[in-house]
């Protein structure tokens, strides 16, 4: 089995929840790098955009046990839909064919220019992990914002959803080092997501799931590594890691009592 | 009319092709009245031809702009083997000798001042006899200030597009996308379709929609139809050419 020839790679992420401070850096270092655009209330989070979202969660016990985790949440970059269709339920609702799953790299990818905006994958995405833009891109004058934007990312006009892109531009100036060096493979650090790259606590490892070398797909083996609501059956390529139980637990959102049934858990 | 016997068949298809019929004169079929007498052809024609020449030329003409590049530059002359300065074994290498790629992978395109003054490092002593180096070396060598050359070749801001991928790894010619620009002692006029900024040689010389050459038009149809063609058509994923 093992000298089965893999075609093309899977990219994919874990977050190690128990390294995770909450600090942020990954949601600014996204947003800085894809071009999100800023709201005049960024409070209004309705409405805000954040591609890597941090959700805070507590075990919801009594002060002296009381337990915070934070979830940074990127694009899940799911494989299945749930019901055992190869793409996710983003990708089989888009009517407009703009956004699809790539099988050569397993990013879903988004076509601002193609997307029509009606929404149908943010109402089919289970992790929220699509935003809407209700107004133009709007980066305050004189702030000096606009000398930050990236030209390798195309800017989302009113009426496109968005969302992660697991950095794909990074991918494609990786490739073109590569090309420029006679080189046709990737080396493991030369494409990593700049939350990967910026976070502080250095909880999230990026790197080709189909690649035994590559540390993400060891670090997926581990038995505490889990996924965000794994009984839908999409197959996010977004793995957390965390020790404690009640973090995984809550991760597939079970009802009292039903996730010592399922998982068979003893303590 | 293979079926006379259906008579609501005939009606119907029968009405149709006498309408036609009708539409060539001299035809005097007598169950048919003609539905154009002359007079009816000579003001069908008047308003017909007129439209097809506002459609076809006027149109076309007026959806695009014309500007003059800021300089004139005569590839034929620097890629004279006589004149020298351009290195290069294949007609890609002499391209890439200017039009180059940096270290990191990325394409230049047209290349920079500082490429031009490579060769052309004194304002006072032009190497060739010609007006326009003489111009460019007054205007722009010797205050230092960058040609502000129009790109014929500006894809829309949601297209990435890889030129090391393809001219190192697809091993492809410059003139399949670019055509025989290398031949031209004189610029192009640049012309941009006014209502979307796009350049004519992105969106296609012939408003028709026919394409003679490869690089008659840069559209993403035009991009799909050769990765299909040579057997990638694994490129023609989504966000290979978008961004």
């Amino acid at each position: 089995m093992k000298e089965k020839h893999v075609p093309g790679k899977r990219y994919g992420m874990i977050i190690d929840l128990d390294k995770c401070t909450g600090c942020g850096t990954c949601t600014i270092a996204c947003a800085a790098e894809n071009n999100v655009s800023v709201r005049s209330d960024e409070s209004d989070k309705e409405r805000s955009i954040t591609w890597m979202e941090l959700f805070k969660i507590t075990n919801g016990k009594e002060f002296p046990h009381t337990e915070v985790c934070y979830f940074p949440r990127p694009c899940m970059h799911c494989e299945e839909d749930g019901r055992g269709h190869h793409q996710p339920s983003c990708v089989s609702v888009c009517v407009a064919t703009a956004t699809k799953l790539d099988h050569n790299t397993g990013i879903v990818s988004q076509v601002y220019t193609r997307c029509i905006g009606c929404r149908y994958c943010q109402a089919a995405c289970p992790y929220k992990a699509r935003y809407f833009n209700w107004w133009d891109a709007y980066f305050p004058k004189g702030k000096g914002l606009e000398r930050y934007l990236s030209p390798e990312v195309s800017p989302r006009m009113r009426g496109v959803v968005e969302k992660c892109t697991f950095c794909h531009h990074r991918l494609m100036r990786a490739k073109n080092l590569a090309y420029a060096e006679e080189r046709r493979e990737l080396e493991e650090d030369e494409y990593i997501t700049a939350c990967a790259e910026a976070c502080p606590a250095q909880a999230i490892t990026f790197g080709d799931l189909n690649n035994p070398k590559h540390r993400v797909s060891q670090l997926i083996k581990s038995p505490y590594a889990f996924r965000l609501l794994e009984r839908l059956n999409t197959k996010p390529k977004v793995y957390y890691l965390s020790n404690k139980d009640w973090v995984r637990k809550l991760a597939d959102n079970y009802l009292p009592g039903e996730f010592e049934k399922i998982m068979k858990l003893s303590g | 009319m293979k079926n006379p016997a259906n008579s609501s068949e005939k009606s119907s298809k029968g009405g149709w092709m006498s309408f036609l019929k009708g539409l060539i004169p001299g035809n005097n079929d007598s169950t048919f009245v003609p539905p154009f007498s002359l007079s009816g052809w000579i003001f069908l024609l008047a308003g017909l031809i007129p439209a097809l020449i506002v459609g076809w030329l006027i149109y076309p003409m007026a959806l695009y702009s014309k500007q003059p590049q800021p300089m004139n530059f005569n590839h034929v002359l620097h890629l004279d083997p006589d004149v020298g300065g351009i290195e290069g074994d294949t007609e890609t290498e002499q391209c890439l000798y200017c039009h180059e790629f940096r270290d990191d992978g990325s394409f230049v395109g047209i290349p920079r001042l500082a490429k031009c003054t490579e060769c052309h490092d004194d304002p006072e002593s032009p190497l060739g006899e010609t007006l326009e180096e003489k111009d460019f070396l007054e205007k722009y060598v010797a205050d230092e200030k960058e040609i502000p050359w129009l790109s014929y070749y500006r894809q829309p801001d949601c297209v990435y597009f890889s030129h090391i991928a393809h001219v190192r790894m697809g091993e492809m010619e410059c003139r399949t996308c670019h055509g025989d620009h290398h031949k031209t002692e004189n610029l192009p006029t640049y012309r941009a379709n006014i209502l979307t900024g796009y350049s004519i040689n992105i969106w296609g010389k012939n408003i028709a929609g026919y394409k003679f050459n490869t690089w008659d038009r840069m559209k993403m149809d035009d991009c799909a139809e050769c990765h299909t063609k040579k057997g990638h058509e694994e490129n023609n994923a989504c966000f290979v050419c978008h961004k």
